[in-house]
């Protein structure tokens, strides 16, 4: 198949491109939401990101909630943003970080106002930020400007058979295109980890790796109870067959092909080292796994599920596929891209790579996916440890 | 080409997936190694579905579960060539 060699996306202020055109009402802490919320049911066009932190973090945890929120709102799938906190310090930081994009971002606080005064003041420029952002249209872009992100879930044997190895395959053939992307799931690469690091470009980034996965590991077996078999695999992954973690961690690691990783991403990070297959420490929950990945920059993301994950994701278009025939069938409505008939030998991987290739560009061009038909926003943060 | 009941990923593995709906008890299946893409056959000892992994040898209590050329975990409880590997008889190595 001849790879098409555009799509046709939102071009940003900063020279990078959107699959979509959002313009969000950002809440920078969790007593925020109901503001952000009051304001996108006014204002059409516009979507809220509520989500349960943002007060009383501090160090790594606090950190990484900002790189979060800035992330988010720097992603170029999103127009313009509104950022609203309880004060104005915090806020502030996520505005001037986001204005460096030079998109449209403006910053409001609650305190010493009130919801009600706010939510007005917040809603006119929500509305001129909205009709202003309905005026883009989409143009042509270089496929290099499209930034894909991969993660599984509710994987199966199927998924290291079929679907896995097709996300391989499409990474296999975008990369040499100039293309971003990116892996993670930190915790479900145990058992192929040293098989893993191997695949890193250097010998620097190899290093990265391990102490990533080290200090995870570390940290699982300090905080287990007993050992993970309760979490890893869950009862999904056990009831589609897969065994034990490393079992899981060989089918997840197909999704990378065989490509090399430059790079070793904190969670959140954006990277910086050009073109070419990144991982990012993640956390393995499909939600924190795709927030992370979309305040990376990421805009648009492939998932394969064997027993039929459900998530989107509010500003990055998550694009399902299942090589499980059975999934295919019961759970159609979830799924973009059946590649059920590898495992009936009717169809092969090459075959299977070049119709998700297809579909992706489908989905860049605005094809809602089906996560985004069904209204699925899951937009969770990941959260360290305790806050203060 | 033979029907695919099995799939199995390397040459080296000691187990297949099932890749139809379910094997019956006593059934023989064809297997299709991806790794070199060879063909062979195993008697089922037991009914597994869809995605569940079938033992292509005996396998003994301690002994390592290969799938994708790669260790998976240990035997806990002695395994027949046919038989259903999961969660019964095979734990991780890890944790």
């Amino acid at each position: 198949m001849q790879i098409p060699k555009s799509f046709l996306g939102f071009k940003r202020e900063n020279g990078r491109a959107g699959t979509r055109n959002h313009v969000i009402i950002l809440p920078v802490d969790d007593i925020s939401n109901a503001c952000a919320e009051a304001v996108a049911n006014n204002i059409k066009g516009t979507i809220a990101l509520p989500h349960s932190y943002g007060r009383l973090q501090f160090g790594a945890d606090l950190e990484l909630h900002f790189r979060t929120m800035i992330g988010t709102g720097r992603n170029p799938n999103v127009a313009a943003v509104i950022v609203i906190g309880i004060e104005p310090k915090w806020t502030k930081r996520i505005v001037d970080a986001i204005a460096k994009t030079g998109k449209p971002v403006e910053g409001f606080s609650i305190e010493g106002v009130g919801d009600i005064e706010t939510i007005a003041k917040v809603s006119k420029k929500a509305q001129e930020f909205s009709m202003w952002a309905s005026e883009k249209q989409r143009e042509e872009c270089p496929i290099s400007d499209l930034w894909i992100s991969v993660k599984c879930g509710e994987s199966d044997t199927t998924s290291g058979l079929a679907s896995n190895p097709t996300v391989g395959n499409l990474m296999d053939k975008l990369e040499p295109l100039g293309v971003h992307l990116c892996f993670g799931e930190t915790s479900e690469l145990t058992g192929a980890e040293t098989v893993c690091a191997k695949r890193g470009k250097t010998k620097e980034a190899q290093d990265k790796f391990m102490k990533t996965w080290s200090s995870y590991n570390d940290f699982i077996l300090k905080e287990a109870t007993n050992d993970l078999s309760e979490s890893q695999p869950t009862a999904g992954n056990i009831a589609g067959g897969l065994t034990t973690i490393e079992e899981k961690a060989f089918g997840n690691f197909q999704k990378i092909g065989s490509r090399k990783f430059i790079d070793v991403l904190e969670p959140a990070e954006e990277p910086t080292k050009g073109k070419g297959l990144y991982f990012m420490d993640t956390s393995s929950a499909a939600a924190e796994c795709v927030t992370l990945q979309a305040a990376g920059g990421f805009n648009i993301h492939l998932f394969p599920t064997g027993q039929g994950n459900i998530i989107g994701n509010p500003i990055e278009p998550v694009i399902k596929l299942t090589a499980n025939p059975l999934t295919a069938k019961t759970m159609s409505e979830h799924i973009d891209v059946d590649v059920s008939k590898i495992l009936s030998r009717e169809m092969n991987l090459d075959q299977a790579g070049d119709e998700l290739i297809k579909s992706t560009i489908k989905v860049a061009n605005g094809r809602l996916t089906c996560a985004e038909a069904l209204g699925h926003k899951e937009f969770v943060m990941t959260k360290l440890y305790r806050s203060a | 080409m033979a029907k695919t009941d099995i799939i199995i990923h390397d040459k080296k593995d000691n187990v297949g997936v099932i890749v139809i709906e379910k094997v019956k008890k006593g059934q023989d299946c064809g297997c299709w190694i991806m790794e070199d893409d060879s063909s062979s056959k195993v008697k089922s000892e037991a009914e597994i579905p869809l995605g569940h992994k079938i033992a292509l040898q005996d396998l003994k209590e301690g002994d390592t579960i290969i799938k994708y050329g790669h260790d998976i975990g240990k035997v806990i409880k002695s395994i027949k060539k046919g038989d259903h590997v999961h969660v019964h008889n095979v734990k991780t190595k890890k944790w």
